[in-house]
This record gives structure tokens, C-alpha cells and sequence, in this order.
């Protein structure tokens, strides 16, 4: 019973680690870049969920909305600003642009007087609420955040198989300069990427805010999502989840019956134990250069 | 303008090109030489912890730079110096024993966060040496009977046969002689077929297969030497410090390393110190540039933050050849003026292109 | 001289259904200009990448007849090839981008290095000795091929046609008894074509280096070849001379379809 009580803890930490790693998914389907910001989006969509709902008083669901709406058009405008024009260039100076990216982020939101450096509680209106079912305690806040994962998961799934968005995304991915001959119009969507993938984690970040509680250094979850993306394998959506899922489950498990410290680094010992058995992860792609 | 007119190899081959080479660097190491008489206490602290960051940096630059392969964890190889440090020097070794072991179990460590390098690349290996990287943190906490866990280690200072290195003049001349002798060694290694193989293994590993390169053991020999260089700056470090604990060797402190190596410039020597040089000296001009900001702004917690990621964007998009290329820049300008032309070192427009299928 | 230096027994390799090369068998003699030619997809390349150990044969073996005796190729590792004496040039070029002219050939003498690490980390004189000796055998391939002006310039901002020649460059540096050319001529114009037959011609008679050849361009292969092999799909066609395999009723089916499919485009005279 404890260790199913465990798994179902585990699902639901790692739903949200599986949201993160589909925002890092999603960029890299689109515009095969990493994005280090990712944690830090998450972080900023919870506060502005926090200025909405706590500070400005709107009900939850106009929180959720505006919260995904901000987002995406920070999404929209940083990757407009900063990442197009990089667009092209080795893969690592990318990344440390968005580790920048993430500073920053996080700078700006400690500087806010006040508000910035305390923890913040939001208050959900699922909170505190539990389900007993079979002798089992499900927190509100789990199932909550393994429904709206799973949807959330479908859509985008769908989007990136069957719409002609979708299609378009992989091509720009794969190949920009033959994308930009086809008429595929690269720049807008690369920023449409980003505001989609902002928009997934600031869904992320509402979901986690009652569990951890709103505060600057949020963002730092994020690193635990990089094992969730390269166990699922890093250009497979629900491999992302997937991957998330393997590492809450073993977190959560290694926590209960492993000594201390096995928890902090259960996630990072499987995704090294995954690297030496399959290298492209549960679900990537094995690919090789022709020459 | 200068011609260097070649008559023989060895113009090429070794490490001053020309005259004005040995002038500007002889001139550099005179006042590195003389820097404890020109320069106060704090400076001259500051001055040491370039030294060390910069051969930190050295090490990471030959991995990252010159043979292609990121590391987002190398803190942990400065973590395990320091600590093999610590451990050993309390255990009663003099400096230089401690030394080698510190650079050597660091190398092995670095051994072994290669062995991903020889099967995964790109990204996956960047994951794969950040969770080394947190592995080795917590390893450093919990292993309490040898580390002392997060109550960490105090160091004392360093024993050289006998005499006790107890001023601040001393250490940093030892921190120099150090300084000198790994970038000496790791010049050496770039112009010799070791180096090429790195380069080589950076811009293609299929035609650097066919040209009779082992991979396997080139890969695993960078990891190894950078981590050793990477183990030697830990060692100093503790030393420095006189006091460690595994939070200081965090995934923060390998971003700020990181950051070190592309603000100084990817694929340079100059640019692990100059990158050094401007990681030691940010804090400092932001300190200075406090008094001049509103208090709102200069007394909040998360400016550093701040200014770290601002400069670390500005420089991938407006300056990817780092410090050094910029100084390149500075210095071709000065060399044909007034011919200069912007042109000259412009990049060519570069279009994505997948790395996974080409 | 006739004596066999490759051979390819029955060699084939499979990517899931599709059959790149089947059963193919062929023998390379010391001293001479092998060129593989074929359509497009004829599984030429995949050839190459077999004999320098890119792929790993599904069946069938190459034996390798070097100086030491007979050796098996596929049980070795790709980077043993240079070693053995075999080096090669890519369809697509694969240079080291960041790295100059120089440095791009230098490389190509790592496998006559004769020092070791920590020689190196001290640059030792035999270092010393060892990289002017190199330079000296670098600065050889750069006359024969003409690179002077080419010679510290990085590679990233050099033509196509001149990357093609420094491709052959680095691989002669390798000092093989090997060469792998995947097409050579391609991107390149007619006056860079006759320069190209004309350093074949030098690479075989004057270095004495068997060269085998993947080649389009037939005016080449007339030229320089002395046997040449017709692949289709995967399989061998033709085996001979020159002439023989071009006018191989097989050969011109394959190139340019059978007499019988352009009946139908007859127009029908009033």
C-alpha cells in the first residue's frame, strides 16, 4: 500500500517534470536547440498566476489563462529578441544563451521589492482537498496535475503529427534554409514555438505552485526535467512524459527505501544508467550522418 | 603593420612567432613577477583566484574548445581537487604530493565522466556530465567521514619541503608558477599531433577516423587532462580558501565556468584567462557601479543575476569570439589602420541546419 | 605488377529492407586505377564506406593483402584503416572546417606519429624533429597539388574546387598504398577535371598508389582508369576495361534504359 502510495506521488511529480521536458521537447522538435530557460518560464508563469490571483484578486481560472496568455507573449517576444538572431550558429552557444536567458529571468523577478525574495502561497481552489479511494489518499493537487498533463500531452501530440503547424515545425527543425524555400514562414513560427512552449510551462508552474509553494528559485526544478527529456529521448514528445514519469516514480521510491541522498540524485543516476544502455533514450530516434 | 618573413619549420612550430611575441609576453610576465609590489592585498588576492580560475578554465577550454565535447558539471573535478586536497594535506602529505594526488584522482574521475563521451554526443552529453556533476556534489555531502559532509573541510596552508607558504606573496607565486607551467603544457599539446586530434574530433570524427585517430582515446585523454587541470585549480582553490564545502563546487559554479570560457572566447588559450579575468572582476565592477544606481535597483538581491545573464546574452550575440576575438578585432584595426573594415571579421550568414540527419 | 592488394568476397549490407550492395565481388591489383562507376543509388559509396569500416557488412568480407600478410578488414576498427595504408576522400567533403590548410594535412600524419603523450605535454625535440618532419612531407603534397597560396588560409572560406583538391591533399599525407577517391571530379569544371586526371596519373606512376575510384564523369574514368567495374542496384554488372564496360549491353540499360521503352515515343510518321 505504501508503495503504491509512493508510485501515485511519483506519477504526479513526475507529470510535472514530463511538462518541463515537453517545453525542452518542443523547442528542440522545432528549432533543434536546448533551452536551459525553460525552469525559469515555469517560475515566471507561477508569480504572474501569484500577481493575478493573490495580488489583483481575480478568480483562479482568469489567473490560469492570463498566466498562459503572458507567457506565451514572453515566449513570443524573447525568442524574437534574442533567439532568432542566433538561429544557425553551433548548438552550444544557444544553449548558454538561454542559460543567460534563465539569469536574467530570475534576476528580474528577485529584484521585485518585496515580493521577489519570499515564498509565496497560491491559493488553488483544489487545495487541500483529498480523495480516498481503496485506501489510498490522492492529493487534489496530484490529480490534478496528472489530468491536465495527459491533455495537454494529447494536444500537442496531435498538433505535431497530423496539423500542417506541426509538419512545418519539423521541417524548419530539420533542415532552415530549404524550410525558408518551401514558404514555410521560419521566423514566426520559431517564435510560436517558444510562445507554446512558454505556454506549457507556465501550466507547469500553476500546477507545482501548490505543491512547492511560489518563490524565485522555482526554476531550479527545471534541471531535474533535462534527465526526464534524454530518458524519454529528446526529440519525442511523449517520451518527454514518459521520461518524467520514470524519473518521479524512481524518485519518489529511492526516497522511501534508499538512504538519504539517493533521492537528490536518483533522477541523474538513471538518466546516466539510460545513457550506457540506449543511448538515444526510450523513444529517440537513431540517426547517423551519411557520408 | 608587421611581415613575418619564414625561412625555416621551426617559425611555425614554436610557441613565440615572432619578436613581438617574446616582447609583449615577456612584458606581461614582468609584471606578473612584480604584481605583489605594485598591487595591494586585496588586489593581489583577486589577482591569484584569476591565476586559478584561469587554469580551471585552461582545462575546460581543451575539452569544450578545442576537441568539441561540453561539460555543463566540471565543478565537480574542482570540487574532487579540492577535496583530495584537503584530505591529504590533513592527512599529513606535504604540498606537492598532494598536488599529484589531487590532479590525478581528478583525471581518473574525468576518465570516467568520459566513458558516456565515447558513445553519446551533443546535448545527451551535456546532460550526462551535469548529472555527474550533481552526483559528485552529493557524494561530497554525504560521504561524511572523509569530506566532513556540508559542515565542510578547513585547509591550512601549503607545505613545500618544509616551509610553510604563509604570506599571500608566496602562495601567489606559487599560483603563477603554475599558472605558467599548465598553459606551457597545454600550448605544447596544441601544437602537437595530440592537439590536431582534438581539433580533428571537433570538426568531423568520421574523417578524423579515417585519418587513423582513435577516438575512444582521444576523448577520454581530454576529459582526463582537463579534468586534471581542472583538479590542480581545485587543489590551489582550497588552499586559497582555507575553507571548502560541497556547495561551492555546485551546477552554478560549472554555469559560471562556463560563462568563464565563452565571454573569454571559444577555442583560445587567451580566452580561459581573460575569461578568468572577467569572471574575478564583475563583482567588483558591479560593486563599483552600485553607487551610482538608484537603491531599488543596487541593493537587490538578484542584480548579480542579473548582470551575469545580460552579459553572458550580449556576448553570444554580439561578440561569439568572446574577450579574445574582440581584442583581435582591436588590435587588426590598430595594425592596418586606416584600412579597417567591419567586413573583415564578419561571420557568414549561417543557416539551421539539422545536426541529426545531415 | 597484377598482384591483388583488396579483394571483396560476397560483400552486402542490408539497411532494413533495402539491399544497398548485394553479393558484390571485385579485386583490386597493386598499382592500378580501379573506378567503380554506376547510376545514382548504385550503392558505390556504401562500397567505399564498407571498405573504410563507416558500415559493417550484413555478409561477405574484404581482405586487405598489405605488406604483412592477409587481413581481414571488417574485424578491424575504422580508425586501423590509415594504419594499414588506406586512406580516402569523401563525396561530401568532410575537412576540418575550423582549422587552416595546414593544419588540415598535418593531421593527416597522425598515424606516422612517434610520440606519445606526455612527449608531447613537453614537446620534447624528438617533438621537435618530428613535427618539422611532417611539415617537410606536407610542404611535398603541397607542390604536387599546387596549394601554396592555400596553404594557412582556414578552410571554412575556401572554394569548393579547392577543398576538393585539399580533400586529396590530406588523404596523400596519410602516405597510403590505398586511395579511396569518391568522385573527384564532381563540382569541379573541365580545366579542374584535366588537373585532376593529370595528379591521378601522378599519384599512380610517381608514388606508386593504387587508387580506387568512385566516378560520373566518363571522360575521366576513360582516361585514367585501367579497370573499371559497372554497378546497378546494389550488384555488379560489368567488370573490364574501360571501353569494354561502357558498351556492355547491361551497363547502357541501366544508364540509359533498353531500346524496347522508347518505342512508345515514337511519333507515328503520316
Amino acid at each position: 500500500m505504501q508503495f503504491i502510495q509512493l508510485v501515485i506521488s511519483g506519477i504526479a511529480q513526475g507529470c510535472i517534470y514530463g511538462l518541463i521536458a515537453l517545453g525542452f521537447v518542443l523547442i528542440y522538435k522545432a528549432t533543434e536547440t536546448v533551452s536551459f530557460a525553460q525552469g525559469e518560464l515555469m517560475m515566471l508563469g507561477a508569480f504572474f498566476g501569484l500577481l493575478v490571483m493573490g495580488f489583483w484578486g481575480y478568480p483562479f481560472w482568469v489567473a490560469v489563462l492570463a498566466s498562459m496568455g503572458a507567457m506565451a507573449a514572453t515566449g513570443y517576444v524573447i525568442e524574437r529578441a534574442v533567439i532568432n538572431p542566433i538561429l544557425g550558429q553551433p548548438a552550444f552557444s544557444v544553449v548558454m544563451l538561454t542559460i543567460g536567458i534563465g539569469y536574467v529571468l530570475r534576476g528580474l523577478v528577485t529584484m521585485i521589492p518585496g515580493i521577489g525574495t519570499d515564498t509565496h502561497v497560491l491559493a488553488v481552489p483544489y487545495k487541500d482537498q483529498t480523495f480516498q479511494w481503496g485506501g489510498l489518499m490522492i492529493n487534489a493537487e496530484q490529480a490534478v496535475v496528472v489530468f491536465v498533463t495527459a491533455l495537454l500531452c494529447l494536444a500537442l501530440f496531435l498538433l505535431f503529427k497530423y496539423s500542417k503547424l506541426g509538419i512545418a515545425m519539423q521541417a524548419m527543425s530539420q533542415n532552415q534554409l530549404a524550410a525558408y524555400y518551401m514558404g514555410i514562414p521560419v521566423k514566426r513560427l520559431n517564435s510560436l514555438v517558444w510562445a507554446l512552449a512558454a505556454t506549457v510551462a507556465a501550466v507547469a508552474g500553476l500546477l507545482l505552485a501548490p505543491i512547492t509553494f511560489v518563490h524565485a528559485n522555482m526554476g531550479f526544478i527545471g534541471l531535474k526535467a533535462f534527465p526526464a527529456a534524454v530518458v524519454g529521448g529528446f526529440g519525442s514528445l511523449p517520451g518527454a512524459i514518459v521520461g518524467g514519469l520514470v524519473i518521479g516514480v524512481v524518485e519518489s521510491l529511492s526516497g522511501f527505501y534508499l538512504p538519504d541522498g539517493f533521492k537528490d540524485t536518483a533522477a541523474y543516476i538513471v538518466v546516466l544508467l539510460m545513457l550506457m544502455v540506449m543511448p538515444n533514450g526510450l523513444f529517440g530516434q537513431v540517426t547517423r550522418k551519411k557520408v | 603593420m608587421r611581415f613575418i618573413f619564414k625561412t625555416h619549420y621551426n617559425q611555425d612550430i614554436q610557441l613565440a612567432k615572432h619578436s613581438g611575441h617574446v616582447f609583449w609576453y615577456g612584458l606581461l610576465l614582468l609584471l606578473l613577477v612584480l604584481s605583489p609590489v605594485l598591487l595591494d592585498e586585496y588586489w593581489l588576492a583577486q589577482l591569484t583566484f584569476v591565476l586559478i580560475y584561469g587554469i580551471v578554465g585552461l582545462g575546460l577550454m581543451l575539452l569544450a574548445g578545442f576537441t568539441g565535447l561540453f561539460s555543463i558539471g566540471h565543478a565537480a573535478f574542482l570540487g574532487v581537487g579540492a577535496y583530495t586536497q584537503a584530505v591529504c594535506t590533513q592527512a599529513g602529505m606535504s604540498f606537492v604530493p598532494a598536488l599529484i594526488c589531487a590532479t590525478g584522482l581528478s583525471a581518473a574521475v574525468g576518465v570516467l565522466v568520459g566513458l558516456p563521451a565515447l558513445r553519446i554526443k551533443g546535448i545527451y552529453l551535456g546532460i550526462a556530465t551535469l548529472s555527474f556533476g550533481f552526483i559528485v556534489e552529493e557524494v561530497l555531502a554525504r560521504w561524511e567521514s572523509v569530506t566532513g559532509g556540508n559542515a565542510g573541510i578547513h585547509l591550512k596552508a601549503p607545505n613545500l619541503w618544509g616551509h610553510t607558504v604563509n604570506s599571500a606573496e608566496g602562495f601567489y607565486f606559487l599560483c603563477l608558477v603554475l599558472a605558467v607551467i599548465s598553459t606551457l603544457g597545454v600550448l605544447n599539446l596544441l601544437r602537437s599531433p595530440t592537439g590536431r586530434a582534438f581539433v580533428a574530433i571537433r570538426d568531423s570524427e568520421i574523417s578524423a577516423q579515417s585519418m587513423g585517430i582513435h577516438l575512444a582515446y582521444y576523448k577520454t585523454l581530454s576529459f582526463a587532462v582537463s579534468a586534471a587541470l581542472a583538479g590542480l585549480g581545485g587543489a590551489l582553490y582550497g588552499h586559497k580558501m582555507q575553507f571548502i564545502s560541497p556547495d561551492q563546487f555546485s551546477v552554478l559554479q560549472s554555469i559560471d565556468l562556463l560563462l568563464m570560457i565563452v565571454v573569454g572566447g571559444l577555442g583560445s588559450v587567451h580566452g580561459a584567462f581573460l575569461g578568468a579575468l572577467f569572471l574575478i572582476v564583475l563583482p567588483q565592477l558591479i560593486s563599483l557601479t552600485k553607487d551610482s544606481l538608484p537603491d531599488a535597483i543596487a541593493l537587490a538581491p538578484g542584480l548579480q543575476s542579473l548582470v551575469y545573464g545580460l552579459v553572458l546574452i550580449a556576448f553570444v550575440l554580439f561578440e561569439p569570439m568572446g574577450l579574445y576575438g574582440r581584442w583581435l578585432k582591436v588590435r587588426t584595426y590598430l595594425q592596418v589602420f586606416p584600412f579597417y573594415r567591419r567586413g573583415l571579421f564578419k561571420r557568414q550568414k549561417t543557416f539551421q541546419k539539422s545536426e541529426r540527419v545531415r | 605488377m597484377s598482384d591483388t592488394l583488396l579483394q571483396a568476397h560476397d560483400l552486402s549490407v542490408q539497411f532494413g529492407g533495402v539491399r544497398a550492395v548485394h553479393e558484390v565481388n571485385f579485386d583490386v591489383r597493386q598499382g592500378e586505377v580501379f573506378t567503380l562507376i554506376g547510376p545514382n543509388g548504385a550503392g558505390k559509396t556504401t562500397v567505399f564506406n564498407l571498405i573504410s569500416r563507416i558500415y559493417n557488412p550484413t555478409h561477405g568480407h574484404i581482405t586487405w593483402h598489405g605488406p604483412q600478410g592477409v587481413v581481414n578488414l571488417t574485424q578491424r576498427p575504422p580508425h586501423s584503416m590509415a594504419q594499414l595504408g588506406i586512406a580516402r576522400t569523401f563525396q561530401n567533403i568532410e575537412l576540418f572546417e575550423h582549422a587552416s590548410v595546414l593544419q588540415n594535412l598535418l593531421i593527416g600524419r597522425h598515424v606516422h606519429q612517434q610520440t606519445g603523450f606526455w612527449q608531447n605535454l613537453l614537446f620534447t625535440p624528438a617533438v621537435r624533429r618530428s613535427e618539422r618532419a611532417f611539415r617537410a612531407y606536407a610542404e611535398q603534397v603541397i607542390e604536387l597539388l599546387d596549394l601554396q597560396h592555400h596553404r594557412d588560409a582556414l578552410v571554412a572560406g575556401l572554394p569548393y574546387g579547392v577543398r576538393k583538391v585539399v580533400e586529396l591533399a590530406r588523404a596523400l599525407c596519410t602516405d597510403p598504398k590505398l586511395l579511396l577517391l569518391d568522385e573527384p571530379s564532381s563540382g569541379l569544371n573541365t580545366e579542374e577535371t584535366d588537373d585532376m586526371a593529370f595528379w591521378i596519373r601522378d599519384i599512380q606512376q610517381e608514388l606508386g598508389v593504387t587508387i580506387l575510384m568512385v566516378e560520373h564523369d566518363m571522360r575521366l574514368v576513360s582516361m585514367v582508369s585501367d579497370r573499371v567495374l559497372a554497378m546497378n542496384q546494389g550488384q555488379v554488372l560489368a567488370l573490364g576495361s574501360p571501353s569494354e564496360v561502357q558498351s556492355h549491353p547491361r551497363v547502357v540499360e541501366a544508364y540509359l534504359g533498353s531500346a524496347d521503352d522508347v518505342s512508345h515515343l515514337r511519333r507515328n510518321t503520316p
